[in-house]
């Protein structure tokens, strides 16, 4: 936890790089103005944090860079309200606010010795791309890696410079798509789900997690289903709009449970238990 | 040192005033028809003959509460360059209600597990609680919509409380049940409380049994998983609310908050602000998207956190303290009682 004494107090960063992954996604590199507390923060991949606009007020993004690469941390914005309209007007040498890490993080451990085929669309590669250079970074723990991953169109992929260095390695099977045929664009064309299924991915010893819009993960959910994937072997990340972040303030709860505090990761077999998830 | 004391009537005014000098006391107050917990004056109509209209969740939980100040500091050589400066707003000063209800009090308990019993205890709450003395008195009779003997409390429970009073013929008995509470009996005009004893437990066991009972002879069953999951019991459940969000204001148990920013020129405030679960706004996303987009959805999950949720998350406890007010002010007569009883299995 950011801050032991005061949870709503946030930590002072500055912002190092910005950059535009999309016409409306920035991608913030941010360190802590305590280079000390660079050193000393810790975090696991899939835990996320609360960025604030002094003034505006905040918003939660995952750490999308890994715990292995700690030059910096990096949140992906995409404009969508006040908040994260604010955040798009920083600028490299800006100062805001992080609260951070909060929540749970990604079975990695659970996940070592299998394979792990990961689902994103849109932004909601963000999660996953935490996870991915995580296990890049610790590749022998890790049997094969497959990467769904589609935008509406191929300016909307994110991380494109990512994209590009998992597309040329070879321990990495990268499958990109986008909704409709579009201008130069030689690749899969179709929806997430529909992908999926021509790709057919053994269940066998597999761990599939997904990340993207709330309609993309219902079909994909459900063709992971009919692929023989087990619930416990589908893992999530979800999001909700949140206040708090430590579990009290009654927005992001399923029932019992707070996405903020007890997620965001949570695994089909958990979901299920859940009313109003699925 | 004796536990328990009593203040004869005619020095009832006093001790408070007394209790005033050191501490910032809150009372009950007639402001009109509606009685409200204030900070206590001489010119105030002091009011202890019915439940205050309002739970004194506001003086731990402000309706409005600044969780700490921020200041913009421009760089004069480099003008482009902003600093902020943070500082919080912890301190907070020597506190004691004086004639909150035991609903009131156990509205408190419900708040301590999830605001001061985790890892990342809220400051805010736990300092104002732990400042705060809990002085209750018990209830002279039910009112319209009472329920607590029905959901483990009682018009004289001690939960949650510092000090229990006691309303018998010639005065106050007042029984300390915390450090805090023993305190308070060494208020001016306190005197020896033995001798009313036996007066005060005869009152409160005769008020106990007048509280009437909505969910049967039997009690609260378990909630039915089948009618809790159906969608068409809610909608009709709740066809006649119109999302006001009165009964979350009113309830000494709801705590949804929200958090904003206001700024003026170069420095501002994050703020801590009552909210509500009946709201559509509350879940709503900036995408569009809204998890419970329904009134029936957010009056489930209303109904569902208190008798559902919470006791799930802690050891069974229902997180609905009976006191009615939600009941007795809903403009539409929604009873949440009532359809409670109905969600019960045969």
């Amino acid at each position: 936890m950011a801050n032991t004494i005061n949870p709503y107090l946030p930590e002072i960063v500055t912002i190092k790089n910005v950059i535009e992954e999309t016409p409306n996604i920035k991608s913030f590199q941010v360190v802590f103005n305590d280079p000390e507390r660079m050193k000393t923060f810790t975090y696991e991949p899939g835990q996320v944090g609360q960025l604030s606009v002094f003034g505006v007020g905040e918003s939660t993004f995952v750490i999308n860079s890994p715990p292995t690469r700690m030059d910096y941390l990096q949140f992906s914005v995409m404009k969508a309200g006040e908040v994260t309209a604010a955040l798009h007007d920083l600028y490299p040498g800006d100062q805001m606010g992080v609260r951070a890490p909060l929540g749970n993080a990604f079975p990695y451990e659970q996940m070592k010795g299998k394979k792990i085929l990961f689902i994103g669309g849109g932004i909601g590669l963000a999660p996953l791309r935490t996870l991915i250079l995580f296990m890049l970074d610790n590749r022998a723990d890790y049997k094969d890696i497959t990467i769904i991953y589609g935008s509406r169109t191929p300016p909307d992929l994110c991380y494109k410079e990512d994209l590009n260095e998992w597309e040329a390695r070879k321990d990495v099977e990268l499958i990109l798509t986008v909704d409709a045929e579009y201008p130069g664009w030689k690749k899969k064309v179709g929806f997430v789900p529909t992908v999926l299924n021509e790709v057919a991915p053994s269940p066998e010893d597999t761990i599939a997690i997904t990340c993207g819009p709330p309609i993309m993960i219902k079909f994909v959910l459900q063709n992971l289903a009919q692929l023989k994937f087990k619930d416990e072997n589908i893992i999530t990340t979800l999001e909700a709009r949140m206040k708090c972040g430590i579990g009290i303030c009654g927005r992001c709860n399923l029932g019992s449970k707070y996405i903020c505090k007890d997620g965001p990761v949570f695994s089909l077999a958990q979901l299920k238990e859940l009313p109003g998830a699925i | 040192m004796a536990d328990t004391g009593f203040i004869p009537k005619e020095k009832w005014g006093a001790f408070i005033e007394g209790l005033s000098t050191k501490a910032q006391v809150y009372v009950p107050c007639l402001e009109g028809d509606t009685v409200l917990f204030r900070p206590f004056g001489k010119e105030k109509t002091l009011c202890f003959e019915r439940p205050a209209n309002s739970p004194p969740k506001s003086v731990i939980f402000p309706q409005s509460d600044t969780l700490f100040s921020f200041t913009f500091i421009k760089d004069p050589d480099n003008p482009q360059k902003t600093e902020v400066e943070l500082k919080e707003h912890l301190d907070f000063p020597k506190t004691i209600v004086i004639g909150s209800r035991p609903c009131d009090a156990k509205g408190f308990t419900v708040y301590d597990r999830p605001y001061t019993e985790t890892d990342t205890p809220d400051p805010y709450y736990k300092g104002r609680r732990e400042k705060t003395t809990i002085v209750t008195m018990t209830c002279n009779s039910p009112s319209a919509g009472c329920f607590c003997t029905a959901v483990g409390g009682s018009p004289a429970d001690k939960e949650g409380s510092d000090a229990l009073i006691t309303e018998v013929e010639k005065g106050y008995f007042i029984e300390a049940l915390t450090e805090k509470g023993k305190e308070i009996l060494q208020g001016p005009g306190v005197e020896d409380g033995k001798a009313y004893q036996g007066d005060a437990t005869k009152k409160q066991e005769a008020v106990h049994s007048m509280v009437k009972n909505p969910f049967g002879p039997k009690g609260l069953g378990k909630v039915s998983p089948e009618l809790f999951d159906n969608d068409e019991f809610w909608d009709n459940a709740v066809s006649k609310c119109v999302s006001c969000g009165a009964c979350t204001y009113l309830c000494p148990t709801c705590y949804c908050f929200n958090i904003t920013d206001e700024q003026t020129s170069d420095k501002g405030e994050r703020i801590r602000t009552w909210d509500g679960c009946m709201y559509v706004h509350f879940t709503l996303e900036a995408s569009g998207h809204n998890p419970r987009p329904t009134k029936f959805q957010r009056f489930k999950n209303r109904v569902g956190h208190k008798f559902s949720f919470y006791p799930e998350k802690y050891n069974g406890v229902i997180a609905c303290c009976g006191c009615g007010r939600c009941i007795r002010y809903c403009p539409m007569s929604v009873d949440i009682s009532e359809i409670v009883s109905n969600l019960q299995g045969a």
